[in-house]
């Protein structure tokens, strides 16, 4: 299990960007209320072939529990007396661990990514090791990591930021290295060290492509998160173990309400670090 | 605001001198690249320098070669001053400091105090009509504008030498026009020697007290015209019977020095 590096930019978004931004504009608030109608009637007929695929199971194949309707999922959210408290805790519990293993990710990411970016020699030395991270199932090393750290929180944090390192690595990476050959000659010229040359041009310019890399680092966290709870259930998991366990008790309303939070959890932690971005460095670049 | 005014030049310049003394000076690229083989090449104070030829025949590499970002493989290069202002081909400012910040840099790199970067950057701001600017991100800004930031941010160094790599080469005509007499201005006022690189032999012409016509690579200085015309330069010179026949001359030698 590992993230594969995900681009987010649509290439609607590329196509938009070059037709330059007062049409951008134009797209994305001129049309007001409009822009989102489409999404919502997707969401609409996606409800409606729910309900069809559940009366399905429900009235042909007998197996309603496998397929739940969804009034019955969104009743698991308020009405029970046991599994609702248990759902917002545990969503508290992934949430925990999605950011704990996310601040590391950030840490260790831009650490890395620093140092690589100081000099040619030791990029070659250290990015293949990045590529190797991401490409190690996460599983094989699963006993390896339940014997060293135990099967409780550390690591579950340990798994998330394994899975969300990357993107933070080489996002960053990226962006250090994308200062143009005349900004650096600018800086070179007034006789700028290098650490200044990292703090006032390097880094501010990074700024836009290690916001990217957060954010889709924020979104494997969840993944994390979730994934980490499946093979570490000890301590206070989450959502994972939930899904698990509401699956093994036929409880199929439990299994897709825990599946939605989750989902949620990932679009919210996706959107929040885009908002951040944008109030960081959307005053002069545009997303 | 008299309190803040930033420090004037302490020493007066002297009128004459030279600035940029280039003998038999040779440019190899490791790659085998020859580009630039025994030019000589002189900046007085005084004097405002521009260099046409042919694309690709080592102008920009003469540039650099001034202002010490490369090393000539042969020859010697000396230049007699560290206030060396460089203004590249595009503004190259940060996108993510607003103008005056961005006039600033060059004496923040310095580590020059807040007031004192300040003052020079209202001084520069000023000379080069940006003022009401200050607080503009350069995306906001038109070419020109941006140029005029990038000027003035190398004005800041309040430089003894200023090199121009065919800064005003992106800009529409009129814009051009419009910078080269500020440019012009700034050189009587300023007082630095200038080495300008273009690829428009009117601009040249306009602007310059000579110019250095070079050969196709490996770049060569195939002839050197001094410009008559006086200093505080009329904008209608553009359209005498003089200029135009300077024009043609240079246009010519750099049409023979082509192959
Ligand atoms: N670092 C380098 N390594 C190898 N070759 C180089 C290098 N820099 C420049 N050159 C080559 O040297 C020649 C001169 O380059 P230079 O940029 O000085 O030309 P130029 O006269 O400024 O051209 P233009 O008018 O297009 O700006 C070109 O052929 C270029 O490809
Ligand atoms: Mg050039």
């Amino acid at each position: 299990m590992s993230g594969a590096e995900t681009v987010i930019t649509s290439p609607r978004d590329v196509a938009i960007e070059r037709r330059g931004e007062r049409q951008r504009r134009a797209y994305s608030r001129g049309r007001g209320p409009l822009i989102w109608m489409p999404p919502v009637i997707v969401f609409l007929i996606l409800i409606g072939i729910w309900y069809l695929v559940a009366l399905y199971y429900d009235k042909i194949q007998g197996l309603g529990f496998l397929v739940p309707y969804p009034h019955l999922v969104l009743k698991e959210f308020f009405n029970d007396q046991y599994f609702s408290p248990q759902l917002w805790q545990d969503l508290l519990n992934s949430t925990e661990v999605a950011l704990t293993g996310l601040a590391f990710a950030i840490v260790i990411g831009v650490l890395w990514a620093t140092l690589m970016s100081t000099a040619k020699w030791l990029e070659r030395s250290l990015y293949p090791y990045a590529v190797i991270l991401q490409c190690i199932p996460i599983l094989a090393l699963v006993p390896l990591i339940g014997i060293l750290f135990g099967y409780e929180f550390p690591s579950r944090v340990i798994v998330t930021t394994m899975i969300a390192l990357f993107p933070m690595v080489s996002n960053t990476l990226f962006g250090l290295l994308a200062a143009d050959r005349s900004q650096r000659e600018l800086f070179q010229l007034q006789g700028a060290s290098k650490l200044t040359t990292l703090v006032k041009l390097q880094f501010p310019g990074a700024m836009p492509s290690i916001f990217l890399g957060l954010r889709n680092a924020a979104g494997l966290s969840v993944i994390g998160a979730i994934v980490g709870d499946q093979f570490f259930q000890r301590g206070n998991p989450g959502l994972g173990v939930l899904i698990q366990v509401t699956t093994s008790r036929a409880n199929g309303a439990g299994t897709f309400a825990a599946i939605i939070i989750a989902s949620l959890l990932g679009i919210v932690v996706f959107l929040l670090f885009g908002w951040i971005a944008r109030l960081v460095v959307g005053k002069w670049y545009e997303f | 605001m008299t309190t803040t005014a930033p420090v004037k030049k302490p020493v007066a310049k002297a009128s004459t001198g030279t600035l940029l003394d280039f003998k038999n000076v040779a440019m190899q690229f490791p790659n085998g690249t020859v580009a630039l083989q025994g030019v000589d090449l002189t900046v007085n104070r005084g004097e405002f320098v521009t260099v046409v030829g042919p694309s690709g025949c080592g102008k920009s590499t003469l540039l650099r070669i001034a202002s010490g970002l490369e090393k000539a493989s042969e020859g010697t290069a000396d230049v007699d001053t560290d206030r060396i202002g460089y203004v590249f081909q595009d503004a190259t400012l940060l996108p993510w400091r607003n103008v005056q910040r961005n006039v600033e840099l060059l004496a923040e790199l310095h580590g020059e105090t807040k007031a004192s970067r300040a003052g020079k950057a209202k001084q520069a701001i000023d000379l080069v009509g940006l003022n009401g600017f200050e607080t503009s991100l350069p995306k906001q800004l038109s070419g020109g504008m941006r140029m005029r930031t990038s000027l003035a941010r190398s004005l800041t160094l309040e430089p003894e030498l200023f090199l121009f790599d065919e800064p005003f080469g992106a800009l529409d005509e009129i814009t051009r026009e419009r910078l080269n007499d500020e440019l012009l201005k700034l050189f009587t006022e300023q007082q630095f020697a200038g080495l300008f690189i273009t690829h428009s032999v009117s601009e040249a012409v306009y602007l310059s007290t000579k110019v250095v016509v070079m050969s196709g690579r490996p770049g060569r200085v195939v002839d050197t015209f001094d410009v008559p015309f006086p200093m505080p330069r009329d904008p209608d010179i553009r359209f005498t019977a003089e200029f135009a026949e300077l024009v043609g001359e240079v246009s010519h030698a750099l049409r023979e020095g082509h192959h």
